[in-house]
């Protein structure tokens, strides 16, 4: 049986003084193994949320609905949501689920060097591999384990961090903004290292907002937008022709098509409208909009009441000419 | 012209600029690449006044700076405008985003200017303006912080890769508005940055140069 998790309906609500802030609203969306998910969309849409949640890691003013069903290996399946924090504590975190946090530089205790800090993880996590081998996989040579993390360049802190999250060997990484402030060549690094996770028979659900990072890596990408995913597609389809206005807008702002904003702004994510939320910001809308659009179960999904249509040359073709 | 000649910068022991020259001229977008570590940031820091470089010479539109950070003339400094990397950094936690983009009237002693408009102009709706930094998104705060550069209407801005951590649709509203910020004012925009496709998108449609630093 192949390793799976599978997100549900997942709906996160922080309760502040006076307003509720729709962190996340009904994903779905599924890992599998030897896969690379993508979940793109610009800050502040719900995607580190996304992340937390799935770790258990949300403060306490957050309700949580719906499931995330982790199916690894021959261990009974998990519901991420409804696990207590013990389970999570002592089965999940770092052991069947690794994190590479955003800035890995920030991330590194400034008084303890990288060696110390890779020990602790695999001590804590009853892996007994040297520190030596786990980092030599991750690209690090022994003597640069051995310096503080002021001492690091952004690449090397990455792969610090790379190797820490794989300490206990987990089955699913989640990268959270793994490359935001690190320049091409080490993005490319970055990436080219999460795509070895997936090959190596790993899964990988990679948070960004660098669309062409995504597309280095991912096998299917998940747009975000206003605490929703409003498109679910294979990578190849997605760079060919995005079928969501938004998904579209946002490709078409890249500096190497069209380098055009989409006019307007977000919503607040504290007074989301009952219909599409991309409603004002989008050319395409009617009436038909302010009634919530489904994206249904389909692995190419579109939750809008007027995708735009598939490109008529063949995909494959058009991704790889590009 | 803003003109950096022979600038040299160490931290300690650890030389990182010897002897930069850029010239950044108004009207243009002048480019500036280089991999992460090679002194662009510091560099910028120079040119805005901001950091006394421990040899070389620094005009502003031919005036030569002697005084550096507060010492400077204000006339001076301000004729500069910085924006920085990480939003997050650049700004006081404990300001609302209102007082993020008028500090510059503040700081220097005017009335409070069209503070709001230039945050509207920018995407910013009076319901954000009076939220504090932890309290919005990257995008939203780097967006008060070019309100803030763009206040006190500066002959020169700095761009220290300004939209790094924003996504696409973010990066070209900013680039547009800048764009139109020097269209209108004649001014000169220095973009740094390290992502080739931007830098030739947005240099081009002024026909500005691109420097390479190493």
């Amino acid at each position: 049986m192949t390793s799976s998790l599978t997100v549900q309906n997942l709906s996160v609500r922080f309760h502040l003084p006076g307003a509720t802030v729709h962190a996340v609203s009904d994903a779905s969306f599924e890992v599998r193994q030897g896969e690379c998910l993508a979940l793109v969309g610009e800050s502040g849409c719900g995607k580190s949320v996304m992340a937390h949640a799935l770790m258990g890691l949300l403060p306490g003013n957050a309700t949580v609905a719906g499931s995330a069903w982790l199916r690894t290996g021959g261990a009974p399946p998990l519901d991420l949501i409804a696990a207590p924090e013990r389970v999570l504590a002592r089965t999940v975190r770092g052991r069947r689920i690794g994190l590479v946090p955003q800035s890995p530089a920030a991330h590194l205790t400034p008084v303890r060097t990288a060696r110390a800090q890779l020990a602790e993880a695999l001590r804590e996590l009853g892996n007994p591999a040297p520190a030596d081998e786990l980092a030599a996989r991750a690209g690090l040579a022994p003597e640069q384990l051995d310096r503080y993390p002021h001492q690091l360049s952004g690449g090397m802190a990455q792969r610090v961090v790379n190797a820490i999250a794989l300490a206990g060997d987990p089955w699913l990484i989640i990268a959270d903004e793994p490359t935001s402030g690190l320049d091409r060549p080490l993005v490319d690094a970055t990436m080219t290292e999460l795509r070895r996770l997936a090959d190596d028979g790993r899964a990988v659900l990679l948070i960004t907002h660098d669309l062409r990072a995504a597309e280095q890596v991912a096998d299917h990408i998940a747009v975000m937008y206003a605490s929703r995913v409003v498109s679910h597609a294979p990578a190849a389809e997605f760079f060919a022709g995005p079928r969501h206005p938004y998904a579209a807008g946002l490709l078409e702002a890249l500096p190497s098509r069209g380098f055009t904003p989409i006019p307007g702004r977000p919503p607040e994510l504290t007074d989301l409208p009952a219909g599409c939320a991309f409603l004002p910001r989008c050319d395409r809308s009617t009436a038909a909009c302010s009634h919530l659009p489904e994206a249904g179960t389909e692995p190419s999904r579109v939750a809008c009441h007027h995708p735009l249509e598939r490109p008529l040359e063949h995909p494959l073709e058009h991704h790889v000419a590009r | 012209m803003l003109r950096a000649d022979g600038i040299t910068v160490a931290y300690g022991r650890q030389r990182v600029l010897r002897g930069a020259d850029l010239a950044v001229a108004p009207g243009v977008v002048t480019g500036l690449a280089g991999p992460s570590g090679c002194g662009k940031s510091t560099l910028s820091r120079v040119l805005a006044l901001l950091l006394r470089p421990d040899a070389g010479r620094l005009t502003v539109d031919g005036t030569e700076v002697h005084r550096w950070r507060h010492r400077a003339s204000r006339d001076l400094r301000t004729r500069v405008a910085l924006i920085f990397q990480q939003p997050r950094l650049a700004v006081d936690p404990r300001l609302t985003l209102r007082e993020i983009a008028a500090e510059p009237y503040q700081a220097t002693g005017r009335p409070p200017g069209p503070a709001d408009e230039l945050a509207e102009d920018l995407g910013l709706t009076p319901e954000l303006l009076v939220r504090r930094p932890h309290e919005v998104s990257d995008g939203q705060l780097q967006r008060a912080c070019v309100a803030r550069a763009l206040a006190l209407r500066p002959r020169y801005v700095i761009c220290d890769e300004m939209t790094t951590m924003l996504d696409a649709s973010t990066q070209a509203h900013l680039v547009a508005r800048l764009e139109a910020y020097r269209r209108e004012t004649g001014a000169g925009i220095l973009a740094i940055t390290h992502d080739e496709e931007l830098l030739t998108r947005w240099t081009e449609p002024s026909g500005g140069p691109t420097v390479r630093m190493s």
